[in-house]
């Protein structure tokens, strides 16, 4: 393995001299109580999996475009992403926060439980696909068939939604500025009460939106495809 | 799975570059694809004369086949590629089905050169020698078989008309029916693979007077299932994503190349890859890049 530790305290780790494997083993030993708190991957040349599965409240910086799954399985670490990410980036984030600079490609976020997602360009097909309590905040558009069957969380988008927007829906909370081209089965407006405009507001200011709250259209579940009780909606 | 790797050049100073880039980018989608894999490469044409792509059984003597045929060619492992006379193309094709029934006509065209076959990418790469051809596009495919086995004829890419190739990530669910109309029109297919009918039926549209762009936005309509297809003419390149767009495409654009991948991973060694305008194609739109011939 080839890791420095820069002056800074940053631990630099170079995929063009070592194995990806050793930085993802290298990763999955920390403990919570880490003093590497910083790391740099350089040379990601888009390699698949890289960073996948950290539980240690660190921050890690990736320098350049990566493959499918970054940051999957993301439990408590803030990961940056210099460049687009591949597939199903912080796919199942159970917590943290996964930051990618460029553009996602499909299913991003995909299935995660918690943690904030936040892409500063467009995310393809499918973003937010079973999504089970992650909030996901995507300053471009995204593309068709977003949020199916979302569970729980929020998907706030910037620009334009694809076709299907929501199909399948649970108790998601969908946010868009844009055109939305299709709502998907059981997903319909809903009015934007004072709670969601706070939920809205707040995610923005976490993700460093410029956006007004009056711009955004709020979407959710018709809640007619599945047994839905109001006297369970706490439980969502 | 399966992988595609296409570069478009747009700056000739790179064209002798270009074998040795599709190469290394075929290399890397060895995961995607180990069973097989196959490029088409458009370099230099000769005016009046038409380049026929063959393969023959191992061992096979193209020497005194081309002797026979009276005809310039060159030799890559069980392929080769002979300059035919543009006046003399039937009688040449009649003459290879005679005397030379083992030969297969892999492809014909003005400019393009189609090589394919069984094993890992880089030892097909290797054994034609890819990585010191020329040209100003090509476009690879690196197979894992699902619709039919593992055999050279079902290597992509496929080539159904003259310098047309096409590669396919995915599986068509309608290509027998597809089939038998495209029959009925006089079109001809080598094998009961899903991708041949795809090519076959933009040769067919082609024939029929649309342009590439024409004929992939007439595919969206008719073709049913799962595609990423990478296409070249002799001066175009095309891209198109079925609908559902389930199967992984990155594209990269410079002032000097447009390159698709499979994976980004594919396009991290293209000279100014960090400079690129990086983006995923849009499902069921046309991509299209021509130049002049």
């Amino acid at each position: 393995m080839s890791a420095a530790v820069a002056a800074s305290g940053v631990v630099v780790f170079d995929l063009a001299a070592s194995r990806l494997r050793d930085l993802n083993a290298a990763l999955a030993g920390l403990t919570r109580e880490t003093n590497f708190a910083a790391w740099r991957v350089e040379n990601p040349r888009g390699e698949h999996a890289i960073a996948v599965g950290v539980t240690a409240p660190v921050s890690i910086t990736v320098d350049g475009p990566v493959g499918y799954y970054c940051a999957g399985m993301n439990d408590g670490a803030d990961v940056t992403i210099l460049g687009n990410a591949g597939p199903g980036v912080a796919e199942n984030m159970m917590s943290g926060r996964v930051h990618v600079m460029g553009d996602a490609s499909q299913a991003a976020g995909a299935t995660a439980h918690g943690g904030l997602l936040v892409i500063e360009g467009n995310a393809s097909a499918r973003c937010g696909i079973s999504m089970k309590g992650v909030d996901i905040v995507v300053k471009g558009s995204v593309g068709h068939m977003s949020a199916f069957m979302a569970q729980s969380g929020n998907l706030v988008v910037l620009g334009d939604a694809g076709e299907a927007l929501g199909d399948s829906l649970y108790e998601a909370r969908l946010f868009v500025r844009g055109k939305v081209a299709s709502l998907g089965a059981d997903c319909e407006e809903k009015e934007m009460t004072e709670e969601a405009a706070g939920i809205l507001a707040g995610l923005l200011r976490r993700a460093d939106a410029r956006a007004e709250v009056s711009a955004f259209r709020f979407y959710g579940s018709a809640r007619k495809l599945y047994s839905f009780h109001v006297d369970n909606a706490g439980d969502y | 799975m399966c992988g595609i790797a296409g570069l478009f050049l747009k700056n000739r100073a790179l064209e002798p570059e270009l074998g040795a880039m599709t190469a290394g980018m075929l290399s890397v989608l060895t995961g995607r694809g180990p069973d097989s894999a196959g490029f088409a490469i458009y370099g230099s044409g000769m005016p009046g004369f038409l380049k026929f792509t063959l393969r023959g059984p191992a061992g096979f003597d193209f020497g005194a086949m081309a002797a026979a045929l009276d005809v310039g060619f060159s030799v890559h492992d069980d392929h080769a590629v002979i300059g035919v006379p543009e006046e003399r193309e039937g009688r040449v094709r009649a003459m290879l089905a005679q005397k030379f029934p083992q030969v297969a006509i892999v492809a014909s065209g003005a400019r393009m050169e189609l090589f394919k076959g069984v094993g890992l990418p880089d030892e097909v790469c290797r054994r034609f020698g890819l990585e010191g051809m020329v040209g100003s596009h090509a476009i690879g495919h690196t197979r894992m078989a699902t619709e039919s086995a593992v055999t050279i004829q079902g290597a992509h890419p496929f080539s159904t008309g003259p310098d047309q190739c096409l590669v396919h990530n995915g599986s068509l669910s309608n290509h027998n029916d597809i089939r038998r109309k495209l029959v009925k029109e006089g079109m001809v297919f080598e094998t009961q693979n899903d991708t041949e009918v795809a090519a076959g039926f933009l040769s067919w549209q082609l024939r029929e007077g649309l342009k590439l762009d024409e004929a992939l936005g007439a595919a969206l309509g008719t073709l049913d299932g799962f595609y990423t297809f990478v296409v070249g003419t002799e001066t175009g390149f095309g891209v198109l994503r079925d609908p559902v767009a389930c199967k992984p495409a990155v594209m990269a654009e410079t002032d000097d190349y447009v390159a698709f991948g499979s994976e980004y991973r594919a396009m991290a060694d293209l000279p100014g890859i960090a400079r690129a305008h990086l983006f995923e194609p849009e499902p069921s739109k046309v991509y299209f890049w021509e130049r002049a011939a």
